[in-house]
């Protein structure tokens, strides 16, 4: 069970959250000029790292607000949460094999 | 050459307290150089293996294990095997596997313990029991064989199941593979590592690939822990770390790596003789020969590599097994474990060629890779052995999400993924 600090409403259970994949995915600015290949990753492609993930969730029980989490995925530490529309603070590089 | 295992040989091997058994695949050195290098020791990779020597005449090939045979996903599933998918490229699929699977043990000179005890899924509400009827219905034009059951034949065929389970998930019918059913899903991997090493091919475990080098966009060599193999073809299987494997051939995948958890109960007196899956409420269960309930449940809905699971998905899946089976609300877990499964956005897996000049890539399998096993080697050693893909997986191409042809088999497919 994750213990995620909500910016908005501070500690609370995972449970109480819904996850919304990988953070920063901007979307194209230009659609109609995309290749098929170029929106099928935009769609389709996410980062899988086996280390630190930035990453959204959002508080469905509670304040009901999006913001973004750096988690480590091997050891499940939460290294920063930080509100929507801000840059990740500097992380520590974690790498497994 | 291998010796067979039969009744005589048993009977031999009594004489000297089964103390002289052969060792049931070699453990070599890595050669400097081979034609087709697997990496990945679970038993698609092996199934791979066997079938590229067997069926592609390929023997001077390998499979790179990180950690050792089957300790990956192939040791950590609920070991369901069934063909009832819906779509007709995944049915097609399957039921490739289905009749590889019923011929196995006997192939392989291996007893596989393949137990066509009949899989049962449920129906909890009316949308559920219409599209059961619909995958039955798509299950039988495709020469798959379906039932739909009523609740009281469910009752009949399952005796222990609570048809009004608490009120909370009511049971209202389900369909019925007869066909499906379990089997010993260690003994798949050492059964293909058996016969493929019986058939020239090197197994070496305990070799992490660390790199893979890639010249003017063909693949020439893999840089492992004990170190550089050569090789023009490169099969990688590795589920859950799908994703780093192809980073290092230089590709993405579309791909996300999950948990996925079980749980198996103290060994009690044989209670229910059949598989019961809940796709709606994430709980499957069925009992093993040692009599243990094994019992499987949902994935995180988080990006994780860690083999253990999420506890609040725990508690779910054995709240809905106590509604479904009150008798067994007394019973105590004994193990609780996870796998990372690599899940593609339309829940079917990729069986391709990759963007990388003799590098092949079979992932993607999610929730239900291990019943696809023996079908999924049989067409990934088509693929490599002949530089493309064999009709059944040519629809399983990483290129669909380019063109749009997904199999979308979430939901789909007799389990909610």
């Amino acid at each position: 069970m994750l213990l995620i600090a909500c910016p908005h409403c501070g500690p609370r259970a995972e449970s109480e959250f819904s996850y919304g994949g990988e953070a920063h995915i901007a979307r194209p600015a230009d659609p109609e000029a995309l290749t098929d290949q170029e929106w099928a990753d935009y769609v389709f492609l996410r980062d899988n790292p086996k280390g630190v993930i930035l990453e959204r969730w959002m508080h469905a029980h509670g304040c009901r607000r999006w913001f973004n989490v750096a988690r480590d995925t091997v050891t499940y530490e939460i290294l920063a949460v930080y509100r929507m529309g801000e840059r990740p603070p500097a992380l520590p590089e974690r790498s497994y094999l | 050459m291998n010796r067979r295992y039969s009744i005589l040989s048993l009977a031999r091997n009594a004489f000297s307290h089964h103390q002289d058994w052969q060792e049931a695949w070699r453990s070599p050195a890595p050669k400097k150089r081979y034609d087709a290098v697997i990496v990945g020791g679970g038993g698609h990779g092996l199934a791979t293996a066997y079938y590229l020597a067997k069926l592609h005449g390929m023997t001077n090939i390998a499979v790179l294990e990180r950690g050792w045979l089957g300790g990956g996903n192939t040791g950590r599933n609920t070991t369901i095997v069934r063909s009832n998918y819906l779509w007709d490229e995944s049915a097609a699929l399957y039921e490739q596997a289905m009749k590889l699977w019923e011929g196995l043990s006997r192939e392989l000179n291996y007893n596989v313990m393949f137990s066509q005890r009949g899989v049962l899924n449920l129906a909890h509400n009316q949308h559920d029991l219409r599209e059961i009827q619909r995958r039955v219905n798509a299950n039988r034009l495709n020469g798959i064989d379906g039932e739909v059951l009523t609740a009281q034949q469910v009752k009949d065929f399952c005796p222990v199941i609570d048809l009004r389970a608490g009120g909370r998930y009511p049971v209202l019918g389900a369909s019925l593979q007869r066909r499906g059913g379990t089997a010993r899903h260690d003994a798949v991997a050492w059964g293909y590592a058996r016969a493929a090493d019986a058939l020239g091919v090197d197994i070496i475990q305990e070799c992490p690939v660390n790199a893979i080098r890639v010249v003017d966009g063909r693949v020439e060599a893999v840089e492992t822990a004990r170190g550089t193999i050569e090789t023009k073809r490169l099969g990688i299987v590795v589920a859950g770390h799908s994703s780093i494997l192809a980073n290092q051939a230089g590709f993405r995948l579309p791909v996300q790596s999950l948990p996925l958890q079980a749980l198996v109960s103290e060994p009690v007196k044989p209670v229910i003789d059949c598989v019961v899956m809940s796709g709606a409420v994430h709980a499957y269960i069925s009992q093993s020969d040692k009599g243990e309930l094994v019992i499987g449940a949902g994935v995180d809905k988080y990006v994780g590599y860690g083999q253990r699971g999420s506890q609040p998905v725990t508690e779910e899946t054995l709240a809905a097994i106590c509604e479904l089976f009150p008798i067994f609300r007394r019973m105590r877990m004994m193990r609780q474990w996870g796998g990372i499964v690599d899940v593609c956005p339309d829940a079917s897996p990729i069986i391709s060629k990759t963007p990388v000049g003799g590098v092949y890539i079979n992932c993607g399998w999610g929730t239900g890779g291990f019943k696809a096993t023996p079908g999924s080697g049989w067409v990934f050693a088509h693929t490599i052995a002949r530089d493309e893909p064999h009709p059944l997986n040519a629809a399983f191409s990483l290129d669909r999400y380019r063109t749009g042809y997904l199999i979308d088999e979430h939901g789909a497919a007799a389990v909610a993924h």
